[in-house]
């Protein structure tokens, strides 16, 4: 896609500039004059509102910190110094807050554009690897970010997780001992975990450089997932997606800013609002929304290191999906059944993440006593329909995906993007 | 010339080659050298190891009573057991269970109503609940692992017994953890 340069640069200080450091150029090739898919929907334009996520989190962090203290014994005192006395202190720390949510929600969108259109599959496999690489560093620096206020689901959150890799045989302890900087998470757990928060959004700024990179060598997908063969096929960017995008962050924006200004708390938990006690653990202790389907996959293997090994297996899927989808069609669009499996999925993924927020051993459907149980399980239980549930997530990306592509009959695809819209085509679909 | 003919490829390494392997080499060892401290700094300082131990006077634990105190960061259960609970958990020494161990082997000689524990379950770290569960020892909230009056794994996810730690009777009255 990406062509031959038509910058030109416009004045005297511009040329020489461009004959040094051509900036001007590199900007103009890839936001204004870069030839994007005419056909684009409003999925595509959650590329640019993470974009804007992710400067909306780092500008409100970097001010955050300047007023954080991280110590076991001030962390949570400074949060509520910056909620009580910082000028506007309240304002930019709710936006931190829930631009983690915002930020989810909008990569979780981007995640499931890149699956239904087929945008992971040839020549897109590394701008797909990539994704999947600022994804984890996201979890990596949302974990992090959530233990810094020290609250109650703070302090157990970070018990639990990391806790989670001393499920590995032999390691497993040495791994947390080192992860802790002590026999327990504490005040240098705390110190490491600021640091590393600071860190890695600049370390995912880093990858989505690459990330955009490998998408302007090979081009953006488009809802049809036949490549640009003409010019007929593709606009400029400016203005067609600019605004496109530039409208789309509007919406967003008054999304955040509900949040925000009218429901701060809706997302987070209660008990965080409790100062952390190690020798208490919150009755009921639950992980941020966003990680909630991950969590039912943990607990809906009844041993401990399967448990973690599903779910970072849920995650490794992601990585193998380029090479686990074996259909020569990209867009689901053409592919009725794979539509169908692809809903059921969606659907699958928004009960694990109930599962995941409720007692395992409670009843799904009240009052219904089936007296049956299975692996200590009564089969009317949350861990049972997450264990039913975890089998269709797997059974999605390592048996649907390879076989379906080998069976199914796609309906007909264009011959380009173009000829649907302006019927030069010979086939009228 | 005939000494500094290179050889045929593939052969002994000549001197090129040694220059190289041996550069490579001395940056390596240097490069995990360097990592080594950065690395090392993550496992816990000399004033965290120094915390590592702590006594407690029993006098303050009444019969079916437990008290938690802070130890390494963690909690520490002291559990002085009523008879109805040490027989509940010698009776249930012959169950099937995940992490098979007789109370007898839980306690210090002639100290039965005595158990120390450390207070992290031994699935994911949360603080098991005394007195809960189907077995009256301790439940786990996070996770549902219930333990019997010796603190052994008898239901749920964990798959150890609570642990031990190491600790002794400076007297009748006193225990030293760690």
């Amino acid at each position: 896609m990406s062509g031959h340069s038509t910058y030109q640069p416009k004045n005297a200080f511009s040329r020489w500039m461009d004959a040094r450091l051509p900036v001007g150029r590199l900007v103009w090739d890839s936001f204004v004059d870069y030839p994007t898919p005419r056909n684009l929907n409003y999925w595509w334009t959650f590329g640019g509102i993470l974009s804007l996520c992710l400067g909306v989190q780092i500008l409100t962090g970097v001010v955050l910190a300047m007023h954080y203290t991280p110590s076991a014994a001030g962390a949570f005192n400074s949060v509520e110094h910056i909620m009580r006395n910082v000028n506007y202190g309240w304002l930019i720390r709710y936006i931190h807050a829930n631009g983690a949510s915002m930020f989810f929600i909008a990569v979780y969108l981007h995640m499931l554009r890149g699956l239904y259109y087929g945008s992971y599959k040839a020549p897109r496999e590394i701008l797909w690897l990539l994704g999947c690489v600022i994804y984890l560093l996201m979890m990596a620096t949302a974990f992090m970010g959530y233990v810094l206020p020290w609250g109650q689901m703070s302090f157990h959150g970070a018990v639990v997780i990391t806790n989670l890799l001393g499920a590995f045989p032999i390691v497993g302890e040495t791994i947390t001992t080192l992860l802790w900087g002590g026999f327990a998470v504490d005040e240098p757990t705390l110190k490491r975990f600021f640091s590393l928060h600071y860190l890695l959004p600049f370390m995912i700024a880093g990858v989505v450089i690459l990330h955009i990179w490998a998408l302007h060598v090979v081009g953006q997908n488009n809802p049809t997932g036949v490549e640009p063969k003409s010019k007929a096929d593709t606009v400029p960017f400016t203005p067609y997606a600019t605004v496109k995008d530039g409208f789309a962050m509007s919406v967003f924006l008054v999304l955040f800013a509900i949040f925000v200004f009218y429901m701060p708390n809706a997302l987070g938990h209660a008990d965080n609002y409790v100062p952390a006690n190690p020798l208490v653990t919150p009755s009921h202790i639950v992980p941020e929304w966003y990680f909630l389907p991950f969590y039912a996959i943990l607990r809906a293997v009844p041993d401990k290191l399967m448990g973690v090994l599903a779910m970072f297996g849920a995650i490794a899927c992601l990585f193998a999906l380029p090479w686990l989808d074996t259909s020569k069609v990209k867009s689901m669009r053409y592919r009725p059944q794979a539509q169908l499996y692809f809903v059921i999925f969606l659907v699958i993924c928004v009960i694990l993440g109930f599962c995941g927020a409720k007692l395992p051993d409670d009843q799904v459907i009240p009052g219904l006593e089936t007296g049956i149980k299975v692996l200590e399980s009564d089969l009317n239980s949350w861990v049972w329909l997450s264990r039913i549930a975890t089998l269709y997530y797997f059974a999605y990306f390592l048996v649907v995906m390879p076989v379906l592509g080998l069976t199914e009959k796609p309906r007909p695809v264009p011959e380009t993007i173009s000829s649907p819209v302006l019927g030069d085509s010979d086939k009228k679909d | 010339m005939a000494e500094n003919d290179p050889g045929p490829e593939g052969k002994d390494p000549n001197r090129r080659d040694f220059i190289h392997i041996a550069a490579i080499t001395a940056a390596g060892v240097g490069a995990g050298a360097v990592a080594w401290p950065f690395i090392a700094q993550m496992n816990p300082s000399a004033d965290t190891l120094a915390l590592a131990s702590v006594e407690y006077d029993l006098t303050k634990v009444e019969a079916g009573m437990q008290v938690t105190i802070n130890w390494r960061g963690k909690p520490l259960f002291i559990r002085n057991r009523t008879q109805a609970q040490i027989d509940a958990a010698v009776k249930g020494d012959h169950d099937p269970m995940p992490d098979p161990q007789p109370d007898a082997e839980r306690h210090k000689d002639g100290k039965a109503q005595w158990l120390v524990l450390v207070g992290s379950c031994t699935h994911l770290g949360c603080v098991p609940t005394v007195g809960g569960g189907d077995y009256g020892g301790w439940f786990c909230p996070c996770h549902g692992s219930h333990y019997d009056t010796s603190g052994r794994i008898r239901k749920g996810p964990a798959p150890k017994n609570l642990v031990v730690p190491e600790y002794a009777f400076l007297s009748d009255t006193k225990v030293k953890i760690g």
